[in-house]
């Protein structure tokens, strides 16, 4: 490798040719003042923030985008550079809704911390706002661009690591402004809610929408028996909103915060996730053995299903007719459970807790009401639950481990891994490999779909016959896999797609990350790994094991793709067009 | 209604057209402001059936090429008139009156500024100086200049272009 030798400062660093002057300035401590910037994903120098003197430069350079080269000599704090940011980061502040302490984001905003640490005191410019826009008419995302200071990372993000590409900046100037064509609602364009705009946005501009209230109504409400699911990704994140550090593992202390919050029960959608096992694993079989559409494609992550209902249509009858585990949970519910607990199902309100935004729309579908009810009434982000918490004064941190409640809080490894890319692959071959061989898996672990590569694949022996299987996660990432499908370069049996990256640990409804925390740390790696030592530690790993399920089957459903399973368990999906009608 | 009829005729004509054209540009990222100019040049003005199959063809998205559309202030999303009429809003001419000929303009056609009639005859715009002070307030219709412009001049120069 190369090397290229600068100053920064007056200090001497080392690099290799092509690094940036912002990431040269890192090596050696030094924090240059970034907004526009996302690592891998924005570095457009767009914003101005980074600006440094580099000797014999006409003008400031942006450090984001300026590459190194040998002998440079660079200035990051001389009068010159702090007056240029302090300007800049001025006429945003100018143009921008200061209602930092009732906003979102407060607290944990990009454009707020940067006017800490350069010491704005004051604002120098005054004049005309921009025409803003509130949208909130979709279930998952609302966008306020009162707050936008168009620094395009959702755009990029929504183009390029999703494949979606729903939002850009229309029109010029001051009259710009981040939206969807012909400044429409994000409910009425192709999005796929799948929040990874929120989580790039570094101010308000983007955020879930709030169920909290819908929420706080129904505990409050005698008359209902209020549970709650949680997904087996937030157990690895909702203790970062705590400060317990990144990937925490909170599965304990979940239980007891929630039912301090006033939750009848505490139950867990790892539940739903070994019954959705139970019934992918046999639909999976009965394909292979019958001639059924192949590759079957999972359908657990509702932004890719809206993503393949939208953009691959012809790939809907491939999709796995299980709902996701969410919504077994939901349907089971306010049927087995309601039954068994004797309690009118009318009465059931099902409250998710999920680290994604897509969920919101997910349990609004009109095919989400096999139970005769909406099956699941109200979802929140890890966020919304972890603000709900700090409202009520529970300190997460601080609870004791406490265990779910049975019987829908029972679950295994197999269920907890769904929280990470590969892991609904590897729960559905653990079972799989057992139902058809009836032998016991010497190795359960299948690593070759771990990891955060984009797209993974592997072969598995199954009684002589070789599985093929892929997992792709991120939606520009399964538009590479499908592509390869389609034009039959590729040949699966069986393929997994997260729309997040990472999977649902990376969701679009997790803790967010500063873009400066996102330079270093991969926090998507950092949850997955959290997920699979859940996995390692639950005495049960393998869905068609746990007994909850077992029971399940024995007492309601009869065996897995029975009617009754098809009736409550099972749904449809609908081609969606993929632009909006003309105005 | 048989107006409108026409107009969708004349516009799936037209995007057939537009279809044809395209053909040489498939899968060419890079082509899209030169498809823009050739697809309005067709057409007349932007519409989204004609930006989808922009899309399309080029492999962009709907939004990269919506978003494109409105940075250019030569491409248009509304179709223009046959004869389009630019009011100068210049210094001169606004001491002038030109404000007042313009509300006129905008009284007799009916549309506001921007807009263009639903015969398609014809879309107003104002602008800024055309460099024919001395003849301040000044209307330009296609290529005919008018100078010293009145309101009341209005009607009158409009019946040149029935």
């Amino acid at each position: 490798m190369e090397m290229v030798n600068l100053t920064i400062d007056g200090e001497k660093v080392q690099v290799p040719k092509g690094t940036t002057v912002l990431e040269a300035a890192r090596k050696i401590g030094k924090k240059i003042p970034t907004l526009c910037f996302l690592k891998g994903i924005n570095e457009i120098g767009a914003c101005r923030m980074c600006v440094v003197e580099v000797k014999g430069a006409r003008a400031l350079q942006a450090a984001c985008v300026y590459p190194v080269s040998e002998g440079m000599e660079v200035y990051t704090n001389t009068p010159a550079v702090r007056e240029a940011r302090k300007v800049t980061l001025e006429l945003l502040l100018s143009d921008h809704n200061l209602e930092c302490p009732t906003c979102v984001r407060n607290l944990n905003c990009e454009l707020q911390k940067l006017a800490e640490e350069l010491g704005i005191k004051s604002i120098r410019f005054t004049g005309e706002k921009h025409k803003a826009k509130y949208d909130d008419f979709s279930p998952s995302i609302v966008r306020d661009t009162s707050k936008c200071i168009l620094c395009r990372r959702c755009v990029s993000t929504c183009h390029n690591v999703q494949g979606v590409g729903v939002i850009s900046p229309n029109h010029r100037g001051f009259e710009t402004m981040v939206a969807p064509v012909y400044d429409m609602s994000l409910a009425e364009v192709a999005c796929v809610n799948c929040g990874q705009c929120i989580l790039a946005c570094p101010v308000g501009a983007l955020k879930e929408k709030d169920d909290t209230d819908k929420v706080w109504q129904a505990l409050q409400d005698p008359e209902k028996h209020v549970i709650v699911q949680i997904a087996p990704a937030v157990r690895v994140s909702l203790g970062e909103e705590f400060g317990l550090g990144r990937g925490a593992i909170v599965t304990k202390k979940i239980p007891a915060a929630l039912r301090r919050l006033g939750f009848d029960r505490v139950f867990d959608t790892d539940f739903g996730a070994d019954l959705t096992i139970m019934e992918e694993g046999h639909e999976f079989l009965e394909r292979l053995e019958h001639g059924g559409k192949l590759p079957l494609i999972t359908s657990c992550s509702p932004g890719w299903i809206k993503f393949c209902e939208h953009y691959y249509p012809e790939f809907l009858e491939n999709l796995s007719t299980c709902k996701s585990p969410q919504q077994m949970f939901g349907a089971v519910a306010k049927t087995y459970y309601a039954q068994k607990m004797g309690i009118d199902p009318s009465k059931i309100f099902v409250v998710s807790i999920m680290p994604c935004t897509a969920k919101k729309y997910e349990c609004q579908r009109p095919e989400m009401r096999s139970s005769g009810y909406q099956d699941v009434d109200a979802v929140l982000t890890t966020r919304e639950i972890a603000r709900m918490l700090k409202e009520a004064g529970i300190n997460l941190a601080a609870m004791p481990d406490e265990e779910f409640d049975e019987p829908l809080g029972i679950s295994t490894g197999a269920g907890a891994i769904f929280g990470a890319t590969g892991g609904v692959m590897e729960a559905a071959l653990r079972t799989v490999y057992e139902v058809v061989t009836g032998k016991e898996l010497e190795n359960i672990e299948f690593t070759g779909v771990r990891g955060v590569e984009g797209i993974k694949e592997a072969v598995v022996e199954i009684n002589g016959m070789k599985i093929k299987v892929a997992v792709a996660h991120g939606l520009a990432n399964a538009r590479k896999l499908l592509d390869r499908v389609k034009n039959k370069e590729a040949e699966y049996h069986f393929i997994e797609i997260m729309a997040c990256p990472g999977g649902c640990v990376g969701g679009g409804g997790q803790p967010i990350l500063s873009a400066d925390e996102r330079f270093d740390v991969d926090y998507r790696a950092i949850r997955g790994n959290a997920i699979y030592e859940v996995d390692r530690k639950m005495p049960l790993r393998k869905s068609h094991e746990n007994p909850a399920v077992q029971q399940l089957y024995k007492e309601f459903l009869g065996k897995p793709l029975s009617e009754k399973s098809h009736e409550l368990l099972h749904t449809h999906y609908t081609p969606r067009p993929r632009y909006p009608e003309a105005e | 209604m048989e107006l409108a009829t026409k107009k969708d005729t004349d516009l799936a004509e037209k995007l057939r057209e537009v279809e044809k054209m395209l053909e040489k540009y498939k899968g060419q990222k890079g082509a899209l402001l030169q498809v823009l100019q050739e697809a309005q040049k067709i057409v007349g003005y932007l519409p989204i059936e004609v930006q989808k199959l922009v899309a399309e063809a080029l492999n962009v998205t709907l939004s990269e090429v919506y978003s494109t559309v409105t940075f250019y202030s030569f491409f248009n999303l509304k179709p223009r008139g046959k004869y389009q009429i630019r009011s100068c809003l210049g210094t001169a001419c606004y001491v002038k009156g030109a404000d007042k000929v313009l509300a006129r303009l905008e009284q007799e056609l009916g549309i506001k500024v921007g807009d263009t009639t639903d015969d398609l005859k014809f879309s107003l715009d104002a602008c800024r100086c055309v460099g024919a002070c001395g003849l301040a307030p000044v209307v330009i219709i296609n290529d005919d200049v008018y100078g010293r412009m009145t309101p009341d001049k209005v009607p009158e120069i409009l019946k040149n272009y029935e």
